[in-house]
């Protein structure tokens, strides 16, 4: 499979296996795609141990900086990083301007249905989404009908799932449009790369994405009530116990805002308040990463005591801007997935620009007999689900798995749907000294207020088992950087 | 400043102050039962427990290793020093924005040596080593504090602690030492002499006062010291004055009108300080004055707590 690559190139390819999955770097020739090859020679003549070495002093950085999960047990707290590989995802400049124009229609489209679900359901009423799919979507608040948010914006931080699939094109695995997270380590990636080989990252040409943290102020701050032009901006945490605590704290101190949980805020007379050492001060925008659920033990949960009582009413009454606006879940439900392509063409007149993977309906009889039959052929995920969790993956599965899920699928068939099994693409991985495809899927981060907002790039996750399919981070997955070309 | 991170900050500095306490006085302990052999062992470890403030479940029972240990170690004991650093660091961890990354990995470093294999083994070998290492990890904490963090409100609120806890310890232990101290008959010469220096390490003052006075110890010299000057600073005044001086920078940054009350507070213990002489308090009554000093701290830390960190949302709304 030699393509007249130099020896050191070929050496560190190894037996780098090829079939009928994209490989990012490779042609199905064996050739490296020409946006590689500079990356290529550079890692091939570094000498091995190199590598290694840069690899250990990225982890370094990474824990020294205090980049890590908590897996918090009761008495000792651990703390482990997010797997991190050296060999950045390269992303040329037509492609990224697919995504980009892609994501920006689909994004417009769900907060357009958002609106009219939450108004005069027009999108009902003409037929074109079964009624009872959003009735019973249990992310449906029916508290939000009605109420005018501000700029209309509902889904103001989004992180879109992307996958490429064998002709090399980018499809929509999820949207995330309640609390998507990961973007610090999009960030910190990026600076580590940077520290560990400059003169390549220079060479390359590669388009910024520091400015996520201040482009994310800046659309809190677009969103604030009227009448207030030095809007108080925070983060709502759930608190150190959650695993993403760490983005919370990087986050409030790149942007300089306060970090609020729950029982730092009070409201009165519909209006929210922190206590401060100075006294209440009242909160304009809050930037949540608490779920609907947790928000607002009056409306919400009555058991939680994570979010702040009368927060709602609050923003009913326009007081406070709360992003992402509650209820958004119901446009981020797998079943309501696959009708997004209808979504946009309904309100936007257009083709999707980005497909869809083709997703089999449990509650459509003829799905349902067809998944039934092809369990171990199909991917099966619960609707209310992410974090890879509630998941039944076809061919890794065993027999008693997919009895469980079958069990499962006509005991509620609203709750699941499937998906075939993706050969999604491959990115090279640096395992030992040697390059290894795995495979990789891309989460760019949306940022939308008065217009919409997307850093060149996002977050690439590995699936860092051999063979893996499963990317997230709660289940082994690691990251690496994506460098979107000019 | 959220008013539970200022609350959280100077949690943490109290706890670690309080630790290092401790560990000061139980060394000094340690050390004078060298002398005093096995008989007055039990008097010994009752009188470090009242210096303490009285914790619950430390009462003696005859086997001093055990008990020690206990004090160190015993993380369900309020009073212990492991039970402290627990304390600090996860008041620490809920602001870990608000410090520095070297404070955080101090802290952290401090609270994974507590609980480390080799810290016990080290414990039992050489109590008095261990000790030291842990003074060193709380020292260094500090260290990094003053030159890791902005000067701002929460580095107040740690000042704020730290001194507010030295203040009340020093009290309570100059009031359980002082009886013997102003009658001094009850025991020999040269124990008298190691019980003064005992006295003084427990506040590392032993040096500094050799400074001022030279090695000729007396009692009310000793008190003066402890009590009344105003450049050491683990004396009262000088934590008072600490006292002082943090919680205005925090009105100064704060913007708010300081309520008469903190204030008056604040500045009658410090007047008490400032402006008595070491004769007055001998000749009156010196435990009712300690014992007043305890009470004027807790009541600043009452009104304190009031003003910035659990004020009523009515008192707040009406300003």
């Amino acid at each position: 499979m030699s393509a007249g690559h130099p020896a050191e190139v070929e050496t560190l390819f190894g037996d780098y296996p090829l079939d009928h999955a994209f490989d990012e770097m490779r042609e199905g020739t064996g050739e490296v795609r020409p946006h590689y090859r500079a990356l290529a020679e550079t890692l091939a003549s570094l000498p091995p141990d190199e590598l290694q070495r840069c690899k250990q002093s990225a982890e370094l950085s990474f824990l020294t900086q205090g980049i890590t999960f908590t897996v918090y047990g009761r008495e000792e707290g651990t703390e482990r990083i997010f797997p991190y590989d050296l060999v950045p995802r390269l992303v040329t400049a037509p492609e990224w301007d697919r995504i980009e124009r892609g994501l920006t229609q689909r994004i417009t489209a769900l907060n357009l249905f958002l609106r009219d679900v939450y108004s005069d359901a027009k999108i009902l009423a003409d037929r074109v989404i079964p009624r009872e799919l959003i009735y019973s979507c249990k992310h449906y608040r029916r508290q939000m009908r009605g109420l005018q948010v501000p700029r209309n914006v509902y889904i103001a931080v989004v992180g879109t799932d992307l996958l490429r699939l064998a002709s090399g094109e980018f499809v929509v695995l999820e949207d995330n449009l309640r609390v998507p997270s990961g973007v610090s380590y999009m960030l910190t990636n990026r600076r580590v790369m940077k520290r560990t080989f400059p003169q390549l990252f220079h060479s390359y040409g590669v388009r910024p994405i520091e400015q996520y943290p201040q482009l994310l102020l800046a659309t809190l701050r677009s969103l604030a009530p009227e009448g207030r032009p030095e809007p108080n901006i925070v983060l709502l945490t759930p608190g150190v116990f959650n695993s993403a605590y760490f983005e919370h704290t990087y986050l409030a101190r790149q942007m300089g805002i306060d970090l609020v949980e729950g029982r730092d805020l009070v409201t009165h007379d519909n209006i929210v308040y922190m206590r401060t050492t100075d006294g209440l001060k009242r909160v304009d925008v809050i930037y949540r990463r608490v779920d609907d659920d947790f928000s607002d033990p009056l409306v919400f949960r009555p058991d939680s005591a994570l979010g702040c009582s009368g927060l709602f009413n609050a923003y009913r009454a326009g007081n406070v801007t709360v992003a992402n606006a509650f209820g958004t879940g119901l446009a981020d439900d797998k079943a309501l997935y696959a009708y997004v392509p209808l979504i946009i063409r309904y309100y936007m007149n257009e083709d999707p620009i980005l497909p869809n993977v083709e997703t089999f309906l449990m509650t459509e009889e003829k799905d349902r007999k067809h998944v039934l039959a092809n369990l171990d052929k199909l991917v099966v995920k619960a609707v209310g689900e992410s974090g890879g969790y509630g998941m039944l993956i076809g061919p890794h599965s065993t027999a008693q798995q997919r009895e469980e899920f079958a069990r499962q699928i006509e005991a509620n068939p609203r709750n699941y749907i499937a998906q075939p099994t993706l050969a999604f693409s491959r990115a090279p991985c640096l395992i030992g000294n040697q390059l290894e495809p795995r495979h990789v899927d891309l989460r760019p981060y949306i940022l939308f207020g008065d217009k919409v907002n997307i850093v060149p790039g996002g977050l690439t996750r590995v699936a860092l088992e051999k063979g893996s399919l499963v990317v997230n981070s709660s289940q082994g997955g690691g990251s690496k950087d994506t460098w979107v070309l000019e | 400043m959220l008013s539970r991170v200022a609350d959280s900050l100077y949690w943490m500095s109290r706890y670690l102050e309080r630790a290092e306490n401790t560990v000061r006085q139980l060394d000094v302990a340690l050390n004078l039962m060298l002398d005093t052999g096995s008989a007055g062992e039990g008097l010994r470890w009752r009188q470090l427990i009242a210096a303490l403030g009285n914790p619950a479940g430390l009462e003696w029972n005859g086997d001093l290793e055990s008990m020690a240990g206990r004090l160190v170690f015993d993380t369900l004991n309020h009073a212990s020093v492991t039970y402290s650093v627990n304390a600090a660091r996860e008041n620490a961890r809920q602001v870990r924005e608000e410090i520095s990354t070297e404070q955080w990995q101090r802290l952290n470093r401090l609270y994974h040596q507590m609980h480390s294999v080799q810290v016990q083994s080290q414990f039992r070998v050489s109590i008095s080593d261990m000790l030291t290492t842990v003074v060193d990890g709380i020292h260094l904490f500090k260290g990094v504090s003053d030159t890791t963090m902005i000067h701002g409100q929460g580095w107040q609120f740690i000042r704020l602690g730290r001194y507010l806890e030295r203040a009340y310890a020093i009290a309570t232990l100059l009031e359980v030492y002082q009886p013997g101290l102003t009658s001094p008959e009850q025991s020999p010469a040269g124990h008298q002499y190691l019980e003064q220096v005992g006295l003084l390490r427990c506040c590392t003052a032993f040096e500094a006062f050799c400074q001022v006075y030279t090695a000729d110890l007396t009692p009310d010299r000793i008190l003066e010291f402890l009590l009344l000057n105003r450049d050491f600073p683990h004396a009262i005044r000088y934590s008072v004055d600490g006292v002082r001086h943090a919680i205005e920078s925090i009105q100064r940054t704060g913007g708010r009108r300081p309520p008469d009350d903190l204030m008056a507070g604040i500045g009658r213990l410090h007047a008490m300080l400032s402006y008595t002489t070491i004769g007055e308090i001998l000749s009156g009554d010196t435990a009712a004055f300690l014992h007043s000093i305890r009470e004027q701290c807790l009541r600043i830390h009452e009104l304190m707590y009031r003003y910035y960190v659990h004020y009523s949302i009515q008192s707040a709304l009406a300003t």
